[in-house]
């Protein structure tokens, strides 16, 4: 039996309430948006970089509780960090929220983020907690096509 | 539509000009549970000599249906809907129009003569029924035609009503709970929202607790604008359901309050 305490963590339904970073950056160096079109989540993700460093970050958008959660921490969670670290935690992060119950959910690596480690208990929404991960992934890219995790 | 979800038919008939090919329309909103005024809409469709088609995949497990009494020219239903298979549905047309249509697929049996020369098609229906159907499907969607038909719609579209005006009293008593979708005509459909609490967080949960709803935009992204929402969650009540089905749904939608201390 799945836990809905496990899903609704008191960080997630704080960050839902007060999102971080809830901002668009004007002029960004990069951006890109991510869409859900059958659950109508959507959210852009502006980018200010220093040579390979995200200066700031910022994003906007409508979602569930866990997208706005998610973009809310991944945002705090990557900022000052290097292209390559911000992936390596997109990495770690996706194979907690998509692996086994036995998945790795350190928190001295993921900080924060291990609160979506209950997630993966509740398949239908792992694509709410990732959406803001992968238009991360297509901004530090340069994608010029919105990201979907449908 | 006015802000209860009905249908403005001054409005509609404005819309009927020479340019209209077709007025394609829903029985019964999916979102809303508004039931439309289909025997008006087609007798001022026709009176333009517009074809009407009219998509009764949420009207048929709620109401009994009389294509001619409706007079559409087409009239389509979806097998799960009607408690049957998936993959499959029906459509109903006048034989004067489906005889007018060109076949859309080519295949097995719906071919009268072939000739270097000339081809002929089936008649209808068969012209339209190209290669091996779904039959395992077609068998089930009959079964569940027989099973509804040999129901009492009248005395389940009683129960289904007061079903309809439980949920909707029981749930806009909740604070911070609103009905989407209150037209005086409608089918056991209720749709609502949680101030505070996107309408997936509220399905989860309520899943959780045991209660199956719907949420998100129905595919009806247009009707959702114009109520100014993302998404709601929606309650569909069929005749097996109770007045204690309801009660749970409720007692689940204020476990959705507790969890984000709306």
């Amino acid at each position: 039996m799945s836990d809905l305490a496990d899903l609704y963590q008191q960080t997630i339904l704080e960050h839902n309430r007060r999102p971080r970073n809830f901002k668009k950056l004007e002029p960004a160096d990069r951006s890109a948006e991510g869409n859900n079109p059958l659950c109508g989540d959507h959210l852009t993700v502006y980018l200010r970089l220093d040579d390979d460093v995200i200066k700031e970050i910022g994003f906007q958008g409508s979602g569930c509780a866990i997208s706005t959660a998610s973009a809310s921490l991944m945002t705090a969670a990557v900022a000052g960090k290097s292209k390559t670290e911000a992936e390596r935690l997109f990495h770690d992060f996706h194979e907690m929220v998509t692996g086994g119950p036995d998945a790795p959910a350190d928190p001295r690596v993921l900080g924060k983020l291990a609160a979506f480690a209950g997630v993966r208990q509740f398949p239908a929404r792992v694509k709410c907690a990732s959406l803001s991960w992968h238009t991360l992934h297509a901004a530090l890219a340069g994608a010029a096509q919105p990201v979907s995790t449908e | 539509m006015n802000r209860r979800g009905e249908l403005l038919l001054d409005e509609y008939e404005k819309l009927l000009g020479p340019r209209t090919k077709i007025v394609a329309v829903v029985h019964v909103s999916n979102s809303l549970g508004t039931i439309n005024p289909i025997g008006e809409m087609v007798r001022l469709a026709h009176a333009k000599g517009i074809p009407v088609l009219v998509d009764g995949a949420q009207a048929a497990p709620h109401l009994p249906i009389d294509v001619q009494a409706l007079g559409c020219d087409f009239y389509t239903v979806s097998g799960h809907k009607m408690f049957g298979p998936t993959g499959i549905g029906l459509l109903y047309g006048r034989a004067d129009r489906l005889e007018a249509l060109p076949p859309y697929q080519g295949g097995g049996d719906m071919i009268r003569s072939v000739t270097f020369a000339k081809t002929t098609f089936a008649p209808i229906p068969a012209k339209f029924e190209a290669g091996t159907p779904h039959i395992a499907g077609a068998i089930g969607l009959g079964a569940a035609i027989d099973y509804l038909g040999g129901l009492d719609r009248e005395a389940l579209a009683i129960h289904e009503q007061d079903l309809l005006r439980y949920a909707t009293d029981r749930l806009s008593a909740l604070p911070g709970v609103r009905v989407i979708g209150t037209a005086g005509h409608k089918a056991s459909v209720v749709s609502f929202t949680v101030e505070g609490v996107h309408a997936h967080d509220v399905g989860t949960i309520v899943d959780q607790e045991g209660v199956a709803i719907r949420t998100g935009h129905h595919c009806t992204q247009p009707v959702m604008d114009f109520f100014g929402l993302p998404a709601t969650a929606r309650a569909s009540f069929a005749f097996y359901n109770t007045r204690a089905d309801v009660d749970a749904l409720v007692a689940a939608v204020e476990k959705v309050q507790q969890v984000f201390g709306a």
